[in-house]
């Protein structure tokens, strides 16, 4: 079964965000890690990058596929997670821990469109 | 056949170090019987099957007139004037339609049987102690690319063992009826001696090991010549379709060839990625992994001739950014047959 951690923001395709004042840090949830399989990749933009509320930021390469990232935010890249360069499997082990990306949130707004914990663990009941 | 069960690395692990089964099926088989059985697989076959002796098998293609590739195949001689054909699941309509079409004027009977086979796969160091052990069943005295027949209740279709896979390691395929083959699975999955594999660590075991897989690295545009193939192509036989074509491309050299690439990167350069040099589009990825057993990303790519050659800086074009690195062997990791 998926953990779903309360308090995160989730969208649709399996992205989380975790707010801390603001900044938004991005990842992928647990049940998309586990949908993956053992992933050997992450694509990260850079530093200072936009990043705009679902368009595509990078990727997520597990041995099977590689899968688009979407961000649920949008704002600039102020941190990318730089163990992921060379443990990508650190987001098996705990996908919401390891986080991707730390996004400078330019409109919090963003946060309306995105679920809340119990509507994400039902939408990934379907 | 699903795509894991326990999961890729997992399976692909264990069929490397121990054993793995999977559930081949799907695969098709087309016998071959006749006064012109011979000489008709040979006319339709790149390999040659004259007076190999019973109980061999070879591995070679169909080929279109102009060297493209209708499938690659195992061709086993059971018998005098009696060869069973072993053909990829995708292709089953395709080839038995050209099989039947080819044999026009040749004094042959073709029987499609892949409805009455079920196939299973036992691949790993262990599995000719596992097949003992747990089927009952001796490989022992099977060499590499050899098979026999098994004494079972029902001996139609004809059931068979041999010592093959699509693994790079030692491993053996049973032919028999699907009632069998799933008692055999059940057998071995409930020994806990053999990890039930699927259709995942199947492509990432026979792409390590630099096998090509029809639709990626072998197709109606890409002939065996191009894909580095050429040892199972035997120009030497009198006839076969696609002889001419295939001949003209050896002496002349095909524009593209397969090569292996390694990035310097962990980017996963997967099918139908750009491969670029100097900015310039030169080929495609036919198939790419991050490899298991090597941990290396990787893949096989059919580009222009001219940068074929080994150690050629080229680049691969993966989503927006593009990555370096070099032509390299595609074969990434070393078989492991029992010759």
């Amino acid at each position: 079964m998926a953990k779903v951690l309360e308090g995160l923001y989730y969208s649709e395709s399996h992205e989380f965000v975790r707010v801390d004042g603001d900044y938004g840090f991005v990842g992928i949830t647990d049940y998309a890690q586990n949908a993956l399989g053992n992933v050997v990749y992450v694509d990260m933009p850079e530093v200072d990058d936009e990043v705009a509320a679902g368009e595509e930021f990078g990727a997520v390469e597990s041995v099977k596929a590689a899968s688009d990232l979407i961000s649920p935010v949008s704002g600039t890249v102020v941190e990318i997670n730089e163990a992921l360069e060379d443990t990508p499997e650190l987001i098996n082990q705990d996908a919401f821990e390891n986080w991707i990306i730390k996004v400078e949130l330019s409109d919090k707004a963003d946060l309306d469109n995105l679920m809340d914990a119990k509507a994400y663990a039902a939408f990934c009941e379907k | 056949m699903p795509i894991q069960y326990s999961g890729i690395v997992d399976e692909h692990q264990a069929v490397r170090q121990a054993c793995g089964v999977f559930d081949v099926s799907h695969m098709g088989e087309v016998l071959i019987t006749g006064p012109d059985a011979e000489s008709y697989v040979n006319h339709i076959f790149t390999n040659n099957v004259k007076d190999i002796p019973d109980g061999k098998i070879l591995y070679g293609m169909m080929c279109y007139e102009d060297g493209g590739v209708v499938d690659d195949l195992l061709v086993y001689k059971v018998a005098d004037k009696h060869f069973f054909l072993v053909i990829n699941a995708a292709n089953i309509d395709k080839d038995w339609a050209w099989i039947q079409e080819q044999s026009k004027g040749y004094d042959v009977a073709l029987e499609h049987q892949s409805n009455l086979y079920g196939e299973l796969a036992i691949q790993g160091p262990d599995s000719e102690r596992v097949m003992k052990e747990i089927l009952g069943i001796d490989g022992s005295d099977l060499t590499f690319y050899t098979f026999k027949t098994l004494s079972l209740l029902t001996s139609h279709p004809l059931p068979l063992l041999s010592r093959t896979g699509y693994t790079g390691e030692d491993g053996f395929e049973i032919y028999a009826t699907p009632n069998y083959i799933n008692e055999c699975w059940d057998k071995l999955i409930a020994s806990g001696r053999c990890k039930p594999c699927g259709l995942g660590c199947r492509d990432t075991l026979r792409f390590e090991v630099g096998l090509p897989l029809y639709g990626d690295e072998l197709s109606a545009d890409i002939t065996p010549i191009m894909a580095g193939l050429g040892v199972f192509v035997k120009l030497d036989k009198e006839e076969f379709i696609g002889k001419d074509a295939l001949a003209r491309q050896k002496a002349e050299g095909p524009a593209k060839k397969l090569v292996g690439i390694e990035l310097n990167d962990k980017a996963i350069p997967r099918h139908g990625y750009v491969v670029l040099k100097d900015g310039q589009p030169i080929g495609e990825v036919t198939t790419g992994y991050h490899t298991i057993s090597t941990d290396k990303s990787v893949c096989m790519a059919l580009i222009d001739s001219q940068y074929a050659t080994l150690d050629t800086e080229v680049d691969i074009q993966i989503r927006k950014k593009v990555f370096s690195g070099k032509v390299v062997k595609k074969q990434f990791y070393n078989k492991n047959y029992k010759k």
